[in-house]
C-alpha cells in the first residue's frame, strides 16, 4: 500500500510523519505547479472550486509516482469541501485509475474519534505507536508554524530580498528530516538563528495587514499566488488567522490543547455573524474584529471564487470595517486568475494603508 | 524650470504629462499603445524631446499602468505605481475635495472612494471589460461612426432602449437585437450609455457610497454620453476634469515630484531612451515544475532587467549582475 494525500501548504510535512510512523509507504504528491493545475482544471467540472481542481492534479501527478491509495478529508456542512472525497472518488475512477480511498471523516470535536481513525489506518501497530506518531506530527506542525510566523515577520525588513524565504526552505527540509523531538526543537533553533545572521532592517517601520478567509487558500501560496511574499516585498508583515498547528488542534484534536483558535473568532464574530456559514465564514469575521482589535493596519480577506461562506462574510466585513475602522479588501482566486491584476490591488491598497497611517501620525503630531 | 515626466502605459494608450513643481500641468501626450508598448514609449519620448522648452529641465520620472515596470526600466524611474494610486493623486490634486473618483480606461475601470484626501476604498473590474473604452470602440467601429460622435449622437435621443448591458457578449447581441427591430441609433447609442453606466455602478460601485464632488477621468470621460448617464443614474453633477484622458501620467508626475523632494536625485536616463535598441525577449524556464515565462528586457543588447519568475531566480540575476538602469545625475 502507497499511500497519498492532497497538498494544503506545508501540511504534507505532519501528515508524512504520521502516515510513516504507523508504518504506511508514502507518496507526497508534487509541490502544487502549473502542471497539477492544468491537470486538475482538465479533470474537474468548471464551476468546482480551486481546492478540489489542486486536489485531482495532486492525485493524479502522486498516481504517477506510484500511489494507491488516497487519504482524505470529509466533512459536512454548507460549505462544499465535505463532498470533495466522493466527487474526487468519482472523477478519478472515471479516468481508469485503481486505488482505495480512505476518508477520515472530520472529528470536530473529539480527539478519541481522531484517534480511532488513526488506528485503522495503523493496522497492527499498537496504540503506543499511534499515539508516539501523532505526538511527532503535532510537533512538527507547531514547528512549522513558528517557522513561518518569523518568515513573515522578517521579509518586511529584509535589505537585500531572498535571504528569509531561502532560510524558510531550508528549514522545512530539516523539520521534515527530523526523526525525534529533540532534532525538531534543533531544526527551530537552526532557523530562528539563520534568521538573525540575515541582513535586516529592525527599525523600519512597516504595515501590519492580517490575512483572513478560507483555509485553503489562506496556507496553500500557490493558490493564492504567493500573496505573503509579495506583501512581504511590499514591506508588510502579515499575520494569518488560520495557522496549521491551530487548525489541527481545532478540527482534530476538539481543542484538545489550550491554544487561541478558532474558538476565540467565533466568538468575536458575534454579532456580526451569529450563524454557522459554513467553511470558515465565522472565522474569517471574527478574525478581523481581532486584527482591528489588535490596531492591524488592513485586512485582506481572501478565497477561492465561487466560496459560499467567504461571499457571506464578505457581505459582513464592510459593516466590520465601518465599525471598527480597519480597511478591507477581498480577493477570489481561481485557475484564471492573473498576476497583473493581483499586483495593482495590492499595491493600492498598500498604499492606502501607508497613506491613512502617515496621515494619522501628522493630526497627532498637530494634536501635542 | 523645474519639471517632473509621468508616464502611462496602458492596454490602448500611452500618455505622458509634464508637471510643475506646483503641480501645473504644462504639457501632455496621449499616444495610442497599439499592443507595442515598447516602440510607443520611444516614440512619445521622441515628441517630448522635441516638445521640451529649453528652460524646463526634468527633474524626476514617474511611471504608473499596466507596463508601469517595462516604462521604468527603459526610461529610468524614480517612482513606479499603480493606476489607482495615481488617478486618486491626480483627482485630489485638481479637485481637493474630490469624495469619489470614476475612472473609466481601455480594459479597466475603476472607482476610488476618498475622504479628507485620502483613499479609503477601491475597486477595478475583475473579470469583465464590458463597460469600457475597448468594447465602445468595437461598437462605434461596428456601426461605422466615429468615436468622437459617439456621445453626442446618443444625446440626441428622447426615448433611450433598455439594453442587457450585463456582459459585453449580451449587450453586444441585444443591441443587434434592437437595430433589426428598427430602433433609431441614438436610441441604440443612449441605451448602451445608460447599460454601460448601470452595469459600471452594479459590479464595479457595489456597496461603496458614491459622494460627490465626483471626479470622472479615463478616455472614457470623452463621451458626454456617459457623462449624462452617470449624471441621471447618481443624480449629482459629474465632473470631467481638463486633462482627463492623462490623469494617470499627472498622477505620476505628482508622485515622481513626491520622491524627488525626498531624495533629491533623479534615477531619468535621458532622451537616449528614444533611440536606444530596446527589445524583449521571453523564455520557459524549465527550473521547476512551474514553467514560468521569464521575459528580459535588453538594451543595445545587454540584458537590463527580467521578470516574469515565480522564485526571483532570474529576476535576481540581473540585479546581481548589477545591470539595472544606470543613474545619471541631471
Amino acid at each position: 500500500m502507497k499511500v497519498t494525500f492532497p497538498h494544503m501548504g506545508n501540511m504534507w510535512i505532519p501528515v508524512k510523519t504520521m502516515l510513516e510512523y504507523v508504518g504506511l509507504e508514502v507518496i507526497v504528491p508534487p509541490v502544487p505547479s502549473k502542471k497539477t493545475l492544468s491537470l486538475g482544471t482538465k479533470y474537474s467540472p468548471a464551476t468546482a472550486c480551486l481546492p478540489l481542481k489542486i486536489n485531482i492534479g495532486n492525485f493524479i501527478e502522486a498516481f504517477e509516482l506510484g500511489a494507491d491509495t488516497i487519504v482524505m478529508g470529509g466533512g459536512w456542512g454548507p460549505c462544499r469541501f465535505g463532498y470533495y472525497a466522493e466527487v474526487e472518488r468519482e472523477i478519478l475512477t472515471d479516468l481508469g485509475y485503481k486505488f482505495n480511498m480512505i476518508v477520515l471523516e472530520a472529528p470536530d470535536n473529539k480527539l478519541s474519534e481522531f484517534l480511532k481513525q488513526v488506528r485503522v489506518l495503523a493496522g497492527d501497530h499498537s496504540w503506543f505507536e499511534v499515539v508516539r506518531a501523532i505526538r511527532l506530527a503535532w510537533f512538527k506542525a507547531r514547528a512549522v508554524d513558528i517557522v513561518e510566523e518569523e518568515a513573515e515577520r522578517w521579509r518586511s525588513r529584509e535589505r537585500v530580498y531572498g535571504g528569509v524565504d531561502r532560510t524558510f526552505t531550508e528549514a522545512l527540509a530539516k523539520i521534515d528530516a527530523a526523526k525525534t523531538r529533540l532534532e525538531i526543537d534543533g531544526a527551530v533553533r537552526w532557523a530562528q538563528n539563520a534568521y538573525r545572521q540575515l541582513d535586516l532592517d529592525y527599525y523600519k517601520s512597516v504595515l501590519r495587514i492580517g490575512l483572513v478567509g478560507e483555509i485553503y487558500t489562506v496556507l496553500e501560496p500557490f493558490v493564492n499566488l504567493e500573496i505573503e511574499r509579495r506583501l512581504g516585498r511590499l514591506g508588510v508583515e502579515v499575520s494569518r488567522s488560520i495557522y496549521l498547528s491551530e487548525w489541527i488542534n481545532d478540527h482534530l484534536f476538539g481543542g484538545f490543547l489550550r491554544l487561541p483558535g478558532a474558538r476565540e473568532a467565533r466568538r468575536l464574530s458575534s454579532p456580526y455573524l451569529n450563524y454557522f456559514v459554513g467553511g470558515h465564514g465565522r472565522e474569517t469575521v471574527g478574525s478581523t474584529v481581532k486584527f482591528a482589535q489588535e490596531n492591524f493596519d488592513g485586512v485582506i480577506q481572501i478565497g477561492p471564487l465561487t466560496c459560499m461562506p467567504e461571499i457571506v462574510a464578505q457581505s459582513v466585513l464592510s459593516k466590520v470595517s465601518q465599525d471598527l475602522g480597519i480597511p478591507t479588501m477581498t480577493l477570489y482566486f481561481d485557475e484564471h486568475s492573473g498576476e497583473a491584476g493581483l499586483v495593482t490591488r495590492l499595491e493600492a491598497f498598500v498604499d492606502l494603508l501607508s497613506r491613512r497611517r502617515a496621515r494619522r501620525k501628522m493630526s497627532e503630531v498637530q494634536m501635542q | 524650470m523645474n519639471v517632473f515626466l509621468g508616464v502611462d502605459v496602458g492596454s490602448v494608450s500611452t500618455n505622458l504629462a509634464l508637471v510643475t513643481e506646483d503641480n501645473e500641468v504644462r504639457w501632455t501626450l496621449y499616444l495610442r499603445t497599439q499592443g507595442q508598448p515598447i516602440a510607443t514609449i520611444q516614440q512619445g519620448m521622441w515628441v517630448l524631446r522635441e516638445n521640451l522648452s529649453p528652460l524646463m529641465q526634468i527633474k524626476g520620472v514617474g511611471t504608473t499602468g499596466s507596463a508601469r515596470r517595462l516604462a521604468a526600466v527603459m526610461i529610468g524611474a524614480d517612482s513606479v505605481k499603480n493606476e489607482i494610486t495615481a488617478h486618486a493623486v491626480a483627482a485630489c490634486n485638481l479637485v481637493p475635495t474630490v469624495q469619489t473618483v470614476f475612472e473609466i480606461g481601455g480594459q479597466d475601470s475603476k472607482i476610488i472612494i476618498i475622504r479628507d484626501g485620502v483613499v479609503v476604498d477601491f475597486a477595478m473590474n475583475t473579470v469583465c471589460a464590458a463597460g469600457t473604452g475597448s468594447f465602445l470602440d468595437q461598437q462605434a467601429a461596428r456601426l461605422n461612426l466615429p468615436i468622437e460622435q459617439f456621445g453626442e449622437l446618443a444625446l440626441q435621443s428622447k426615448t433611450p432602449v433598455r439594453i442587457a448591458g450585463r456582459c459585453s457578449v449580451f449587450a453586444e447581441s441585444d443591441m443587434i437585437h434592437k437595430q433589426q427591430m428598427g430602433h433609431n441609433l441614438p436610441d441604440i447609442l443612449a441605451g448602451l450609455c445608460e447599460a454601460l453606466v448601470r452595469s459600471y455602478l452594479n459590479n464595479v460601485g457595489k456597496g461603496k457610497e458614491i459622494r460627490g464632488p465626483i471626479v470622472f477621468q479615463g478616455g472614457v470621460a470623452a463621451n458626454v454620453g456617459i457623462v449624462k448617464a452617470f449624471e441621471r443614474a447618481l443624480g449629482q453633477t459629474v465632473f470631467v476634469p481638463p486633462h482627463f484622458n492623462v490623469m494617470g501620467a499627472v498622477g505620476a508626475a505628482i508622485l515622481a515630484k513626491e520622491v524627488y523632494w525626498e531624495r533629491g536625485e533623479t534615477a531619468f536616463r535621458g532622451f537616449a531612451v528614444a533611440t536606444d535598441e530596446f527589445t524583449a525577449t521571453s523564455f520557459e524556464c524549465a527550473g521547476c515544475a512551474n514553467m514560468c515565462e521569464v521575459i528580459g528586457i535588453k538594451l543595445n543588447n545587454r540584458v537590463i532587467a527580467r521578470w516574469g519568475d515565480r522564485c526571483g531566480k532570474w529576476e535576481q540575476s540581473a540585479h546581481d549582475a548589477q545591470v539595472v538602469t544606470p543613474r545619471v545625475a541631471s
